[in-house]
């Protein structure tokens, strides 16, 4: 089956079998491994991804659903080698250890940001809640995007 | 943060194959025979391969060496891995291990480590199923005069350390007959081992190299020798280098986890409230075989009545062998079971003697010039009533904590503490590897180069281990950092574990760079020509009121051929511990820790919501605050997950809830704020006054927890997890 569909603003068109996921596709057709796979089930959200928008699991979501949409992965918040200022934030306050599960969180962190600009904590745990820490017991996590909504998209961090 | 770094499954390698594991079907299984013929069959399937097959020893190096890579005849657990698939993708070898027949008998299991250790059990390891067991006796426990006296059994399930990247080794044959192994992993010369043996290969052609690791916890330290063995047997087998990754059920199923445990605590104690005795018997499930299980043993027993000075003690514990995956280090290693009991007992103690358990904590906790429970005398760096003071003022105990009686209504209210001692390294049970070899060399530009044994596993090791450089050479921070862990290019500094790395690799670095620095300030003292103390400021090095920058002393010393690197060895001497008795100085040092938590309980349906938690610990120094802070709220939540909501269930040796829908980890909404507290009560032989953080988080948690809920409700659970079920009192 053809497949075409929009990835961090550039067109793309393959050749996938309808069911594939579109987690393998990223990685492997498209080459592109910041997204990770962390229990093939939807249930850790390691491979998140925005779609039109939505976060989506995309180990769970198969690739014939991609067809016209806009995808956004995490490679695609830093064009140029620029961090985006929710990547600025979760430095900034120490919310990443391991790695692993950061590309997820910080997607979710902007489908919340890119709806609501100025979120409650409350809104910050739901938008989160599907995307699995197990290094940092989430406080930092909570911080970061606490500041990252409070910068804007100018990524004027403030030194602590 | 940008994607761009590689974990395991995102490296590729031109002509890889990928490989797959068929594992037994049943809990305890003689193998009769092997029919993979329909497998092989299937296109793309390179081999199939089975003990007979290892090159070199099929015995797992580790401990007890007890552990087959690969099961021969019998099977002791359900998920032990028996054959290895290799083929062209993924799917392919996944499918062929699925169509691998084993014909086997079943042999009598047995599930329960109680079970396990009563003489008509089935025997699956030794005579006894006993894979070890210890002995602490300090003072007289039968001379001890008790007026009140509490005693109790406490049950923990296992915890799964639940890292969000699975297992996974890459293995590459060099064209030299040698192997390269890249792997997420926590102890790369521990890999080496394994490796070499796995194949029968010279450690000098053996290279592991850890890869950007996505969280262990203790589950990548013995582990991946498993799977990077495989993996390098794979790959000398077929020539071609060789990817295996576990799924997440895999993983559950066949890797190590905390083991569960049982125990019965005695406390005996004055009626004003002074604890003069306490008896424990400590049981852990090891599952089927030894792995570390007689090291996390060791360590619960050694610290098993508590941050507490008591006359006599007597601590007997036992490590059993059952029909189930076999168990090892997740963080705490041994305490947070045992924690769990002895720290819930406590306060059943406050309870019996009508005191708040905070008092009847500050009443005995080990002050300076106190003992042990074996008996050794604390003699500096100990700020465990800094810990209870600083915890109960930030929640405000003294109005918060009222007795349980007092509460009324459906959603109850309730505030517990809970206290810990940890002994920071292997101590004395590991004294074979408790040294750290390290390397530091600063370039012609001015910038450093660190080469350790231990790795970055996200806790933070890089970044202390840099700033602990740079404050020594006086090198700007952002100019130093530490090489990827290579074991052909780095030294051996002991296993990433124990809480260890800071102390054990931060002194290595810190004399390494001392020699370094030492030969800068010759430097220095000529350029300025002037004699004196040479420190080190915004980039500068100065001698009074003369200055010259960093970048030009290191130029000057290169140019004048000084020797800008140097190799650091240290080693710690002087732990014991007596085999009969267990008294002696089993660590060089130890963090002290209080946690309080707040929660709320809903008596009708029986859930838990955690408040306020607030964690305390005395760490001698925090090189890097923000990491620090960031270990705590990490382990504490690990530590709230498994008080309350990790319950892994194996039924007659099958798990039942292999994957996250089944076994619940915390997510954010979950998660309290948790509030760092840091004690500094320097510790003069640590590098500049640090201990250790990486376990203490997690260990006195579960109590903590366990407290709140009984203050809530006055129902007093003495099993883990705090389920539903559990808790529901209404």
């Amino acid at each position: 089956m053809r497949v075409s569909f929009k990835i961090n603003g550039k067109k793309v068109t393959l050749d996938a079998a309808p069911e594939a996921r579109l987690l393998d596709v990223i990685r492997e057709d498209l080459g592109l491994t910041g997204t990770k796979e962390g229990c093939s089930k939807g249930e850790c959200g390691a491979c998140s991804v925005i779609v039109d928008g939505e976060l989506v699991d995309s180990c769970i979501f198969p690739v014939a659903q991609a067809e016209g949409r806009e995808i956004t992965t995490i490679e695609g918040l830093s064009p140029g080698g620029k961090l985006h200022p929710i990547q600025k934030a979760f430095i900034n306050e120490g919310a990443v250890q391991c790695g692993f599960c950061t590309p997820g969180m910080v997607l979710a962190a902007k489908a919340l940001l890119d709806k609501k600009s100025n979120p409650s904590d409350a809104d910050i745990k739901e938008a989160l809640s599907g995307n699995l820490c197990r290094c940092t017991g989430y406080t930092k996590i909570k911080s970061a995007v606490k500041k990252a909504s409070q910068n804007g998209e100018r990524g004027r961090t403030k030194k602590r | 943060m940008t994607g761009q770094s590689l974990f395991i499954n995102d490296v590729q390698f031109p002509d890889m194959l990928y490989a797959a594991t068929v594992r037994a079907p049943k809990p305890h299984i003689r193998i009769q025979s092997i029919d993979d013929s329909a497998a092989k069959k299937l296109p793309g399937v390179k081999g199939i391969y089975y003990a007979k097959d290892v090159p070199g020893d099929n015995r797992v190096p580790l401990v007890f060496q007890d552990y087959p890579f690969l099961a021969g005849n019998i099977a002791k657990f359900q998920g032990q891995a028996v054959g290895l698939v290799a083929a062209e993708d993924p799917a392919t070898a996944r499918r062929a291990a699925a169509m691998v027949k084993i014909k086997y008998k079943e042999l009598p299991a047995v599930f329960d480590a109680l079970e396990a250790m009563k003489k008509k059990s089935p025997k699956i390891y030794g005579k006894d199923n006993i894979f070890k067991k210890f002995t602490v006796k300090k003072g007289d426990i039968k001379k001890a005069r008790a007026e009140i006296e509490v005693e109790d059994t406490f049950t923990v399930n296992y915890q799964v350390h639940a890292y969000l990247e699975t297992q996974g080794a890459i293995a590459v044959p060099r064209d030299d007959g040698g192997m390269v192994v890249y792997g997420s992993m926590q102890c790369p010369f521990y890999v080496q081992d394994a490796v070499a043996k796995v194949l029968g290969e010279t450690y000098n052609k053996v290279t592991i190299i850890q890869q950007t690791t996505g969280g262990a916890f203790g589950g990548k330290e013995d582990v991946p020798s498993i799977v990077c063995g495989h993996a390098a047997m794979l790959a000398r087998l077929t020539g071609r280098p060789v990817k295996l990754i576990y799924s997440r059920e895999e993983d559950f199923q066949s890797m190590s986890k905390r083991h569960p445990g049982w125990a019965r605590i005695k406390y005996g104690a004055t009626k004003k409230g002074k604890i003069v005795s306490c008896k424990v018997k400590y049981v852990l499930d090891g599952g089927a075989f030894a792995t570390l299980s007689p090291i996390v043993l060791w360590r619960g027993t050694v610290h098993a009545s508590g941050p507490y000075e008591i006359d006599n003690v007597i601590i007997e514990t036992y490590a059993a062998a059952t029909n189930k995956v076999p168990c090892g280090a997740y963080r705490g290693f041994g305490q947070p079971q045992i924690s769990f009991a002895n720290e819930s007992l406590i306060d059943m103690l406050a309870g019996k003697l009508n005191m708040d358990p905070s008092r009847l904590r500050e009443i005995n906790a080990i002050k300076k010039g106190g003992t042990t429970a074996t008996n050794q005398k604390i003699t500096e760096s100990i700020g465990l009533h800094k810990t209870m003071a600083l915890a109960k003022k930030s929640v405000g105990w003294s109005k918060k904590w009222k007795k349980p009686s007092l509460k009324k209504g459906v959603k109850k209210y309730g505030i517990g503490m809970a206290s810990s001692i940890y002994g920071v390294g292997l101590g004395a049970g590991g004294q074979h590897l408790a040294k750290s070899g390290s390397f530091v060399q600063i370039e012609p530009d001015g910038s450093a180069l660190i080469a350790v044994g231990n790795t970055e596993m996200g806790q933070g090791a890089r970044t202390v281990l840099s700033q602990i450089a740079a404050e020594t050479l006086g090198a700007p921070y952002e100019l130093v950092d530490m090489m990827p862990t290579d074991t052909s290019r780095v030294p051996d500094s002991g296993p990433t574990v124990a809480s260890r790395t800071t102390v054990m690799s931060g002194t290595s670095v810190m004399n390494a760079c001392k020699v370094i620095r030492a030969r800068i300030d010759e430097v220095v003292r000529k350029e300025l020509k002037v004699k004196g103390k040479v420190l080190s400021e915004n980039g500068f090095y100065k001698i009074g009121n003369k200055k010259a920058p960093y970048a030009e002393i290191i130029a000057r010393c290169w140019a004048e051929r000084v020797h800008l690197s140097h190799a650091g060895w240290f080693r710690v001497e002087g732990t014991t511990f007596g085999e009969k008795d267990g008294q002696g100085n089993p660590y060089f040092v130890y963090t002290w820790s209080t946690m309080i938590a707040e929660v709320e309980v809903d008596t009708e349906t029986g859930l838990v919501e955690v408040l306020n938690f607030v964690s305390a610990h005395d760490i001698g120094k925090a090189v890097n605050p923000r990491e620090a802070e960031g270990q705590i709220q990490g382990g504490g939540l690990q530590g709230i997950g498994y008080a309350l909501l990790e319950n892994l269930v194996i039924d007659n040796g099958r798990m039942m809830n292999p994957n996250f829908t089944g076994y619940i980890i915390p997510t954010i909404e979950d998660s309290p704020d948790i509030k760092p507290i840091i004690v500094e009560e320097r510790y003069p032989k640590g590098p500049y006054g640090a201990k250790g953080l990486g376990e203490p988080p997690l260990i006195c948690a579960a109590p903590a927890i366990a407290n709140a809920v009984y203050n809530a409700t006055g129902k007093r659970i003495k099993d883990l997890p705090l389920i539903p079920e559990r808790v529901k009192c209404a």
